[in-house]
């Protein structure tokens, strides 16, 4: 019974290898034709070339207003911090995973203790750096559900991540890094882009 | 007529095995005979395939996968199609009536050492087949793209992410494009009403012959083919399959139809669990839901999923959240191997056994409870606690079932 089913000693010699050699033959075409089905899946043109930058006016944005708007199909942040939130950043520090942010989440001029090119403006991604939950925006200082240490920041109700007002992570939550801050530059004064340092590379 | 039909019956049986096939799985497959309540969920495990298999059908007639679409299409159905409130309601209860009977199937397993010599195999394809329910639930759950499709897709798919340095590459293979968008509501579709049903239902072929070679377990744990009627060869404590079990399944499937009608006419979002209220809102890609929770069936793992609140052995907490969270469900296959007990059956097993067993079950409840909740630094200890004690369910398993008090077996089934 088992004889027809498994390559058997009394094989000879020159069967054992056809059969071997057949087996890795077909192998290589099975592999060789799953590969277009495979990569079909995969981004396509289409969804490469949706990614252009967005041009926000930012004059209306008063100070402690969080403004949302898409980019790549994602979320982005523009929040305009008051003196007030500015000053909770010093004070959040010891209890901050990154406060350096030496973690590549940010562009080069955004490596700083506010994580922006502005002081008071911060522009990111409103995506939790755990899964993908985007976080709430939680100004109110020590609320009860956050606690007396609270001094505004952004929460994601799905797992309780925590943020500070520059998006840097605290420790002992479910994210590990600090929020993703976008490539972005200004126009003007009040012309903001995202997803490029200038007008016209996209 | 009796001779025509007989004639047809031979007429066929010489072409196609039909008579020999129904006697070697229904009319001469011998059952033990001390089948109690915990058996009628194979059978309505079945009963409820079948059931998303129709009505899934049908629905497909008037959903559209298209993230401009799936919504309305949605409440089209439920709106505007004759009865299409019914098949949706139908189909949407089954999914989480399949997972209600599936466990139940599997914790019956549990109990009576069913995963044991020589059902290790049939106990790991029906742990594949639970892998695929989970897949179909979480591909179908995409399909009407409200809030909670979108953003419970977003967390799972980032989970994928989390695998360090091919993640990324991963994620947007799964999803097609670089953020979840209607490439990945497509797919999903495409996945959900081909692919995956395809699988399930040659898994289920496999895992009914499997069973069909090894015989069924029973309450008492003790193997009936071992003690056959020399004269016949047929085990003396088993009884034909059909018209025996066949007859009383029919009972649970009548049990079974009362309560689901119930449901799909008085409850069928039952209260938030089975239908989310938030995903009555279409997908919003700028806002994540205040308060997100899986539906039920999945509340446990997502549990252990947000556990991990620190970096241990230089892995961050987010990779070991989705590992513990894997692992938690992949743990199950290991069960064959890891309970060292002289008896199957809980029956004749010691008190270590069944403390383990109470508090697993417990474990089990309470981190499907926390999953459901908004995570508060005490529900996340809670979630910790429990998560250790499911674990070492499975883990501490291998020292307590060897060194248990068990009774002895007897060597006959009770009357």
């Amino acid at each position: 019974m088992a004889d027809s089913f498994s390559i058997n000693e009394e094989m000879s010699g020159r069967r054992k290898f056809l059969v071997a050699a057949t087996s890795v033959a077909g192998g290589i075409a099975g592999a060789a034709i799953a590969t277009p089905f495979l990569l079909s899946m995969m981004p396509s043109e289409r969804a490469k070339a949706a990614g252009a930058p967005v041009e926000v006016d930012i004059s209306k944005l008063e100070p402690g207003m969080l403004l949302m708007v898409e980019w790549r199909g994602k979320v982005v942040w523009i929040l305009n911090r008051t003196p007030d939130m500015l000053e909770s950043l010093v004070k959040v520090e010891g209890q901050l995973a990154d406060p350096n942010s030496d973690k590549k989440q940010q562009p080069d001029y955004a490596k700083n203790r506010t994580r922006s090119i502005k002081p008071e403006i911060f522009v990111a991604e409103g995506i939790c750096t755990h899964l993908g939950c985007s976080p709430v925006f939680r100004k109110d200082v020590a609320p009860a559900d956050l606690g007396p240490d609270w001094l505004g920041g952004f929460f994601c109700p799905c797992h309780g991540s925590k943020f500070d007002l520059a998006g840097r992570v605290y420790k002992s939550v479910p994210a590990p890094t600090n929020m993703v801050v976008p490539p972005h530059a200004y126009l003007s004064d009040s012309r903001l882009l995202i997803g490029s340092e200038s007008e016209g590379s996209a | 007529m009796s001779n025509i039909f007989n004639s047809m019956l031979a007429w066929v049986d010489k072409r196609f095995p039909l008579s020999s096939n129904w006697k070697a799985h229904l009319s001469e497959y011998y059952a033990p005979k001390n089948f109690n309540f915990w058996y009628f969920f194979g059978s309505l495990a079945l009963l409820v395939l079948v059931n998303q298999l129709l009505t899934g059908i049908f629905l497909t007639m008037n959903y559209k996968p298209d993230a401009s679409q799936a919504f309305a299409s949605v409440e089209y159905i439920m709106r505007d199609v004759d009865y299409g409130w019914l098949i949706r309601y139908m189909h949407s209860t089954g999914a989480s009536m399949f997972f209600v009977v599936v466990y139940l199937h599997m914790f019956r397993g549990m109990m009576y050492g069913s995963y044991r010599k020589p059902r290790e195999l049939l106990w790991l394809v029906g742990m594949v087949i639970f892998f695929v329910l989970m897949s179909l639930a979480f591909t179908g759950y995409i399909l009407p793209w409200g809030q909670m499709s979108y953003w419970g897709a977003q967390v799972i798919v980032s989970m994928f992410g989390a695998i360090p340095s091919i993640g990324e590459t991963l994620q947007q293979w799964l999803l097609g494009d670089f953020t979840l968008s209607d490439a990945a509501l497509n797919r999903f579709f495409a996945y959900h009403v081909v692919t995956l049903p395809l699988v399930l239902l040659v898994l289920v072929f496999v895992h009914i012959l499997a069973l069909h070679e090894t015989g069924s377990n029973n309450p008492d744990g003790i193997e009936i083919k071992e003690n056959k009627n020399p004269e016949t060869g047929i085990p003396v404590d088993g009884i034909p399959f059909h018209p025996y079990y066949s007859v009383k399944d029919i009972v649970g499937v009548v049990v079974f139809l009362i309560v689901f009608c119930g449901i799909i006419f008085f409850a069928p979002e039952m209260g938030g669990y089975f239908l989310e209220y938030n995903n009555f809102i279409p997908a919003n890609t700028l806002q994540t839901p205040d308060h997100i929770a899986p539906v039920w069936y999945f509340t446990p793992y997502y549990s252990m999923l947000r556990a991990v609140t620190v970096n241990f052995l230089g892995i961050d907490a987010k990779l070991w959240g989705v590992i513990l969270m894997a692992g938690s469900v992949v743990v199950f296959c290991f069960l064959p191997w890891l309970d060292r007990s002289p008896v199957k059956s809980i029956r004749y097993k010691g008190p270590y056994f069944k403390i383990a067993l109470t508090l697993f079950v417990i474990s089990f409840f309470v981190l499907g409870w926390l999953g459901t909740k908004s995570p508060t630094p005490l529900y996340t200890l809670l979630a910790q606690i429990f998560t250790v004690i499911y674990f070492a369910f499975f883990i501490l398993m291998p020292w307590y079932s060897k060194i248990d008090k068990t009774k002895p077996e007897p060597k006959r089934l009770k009357e």
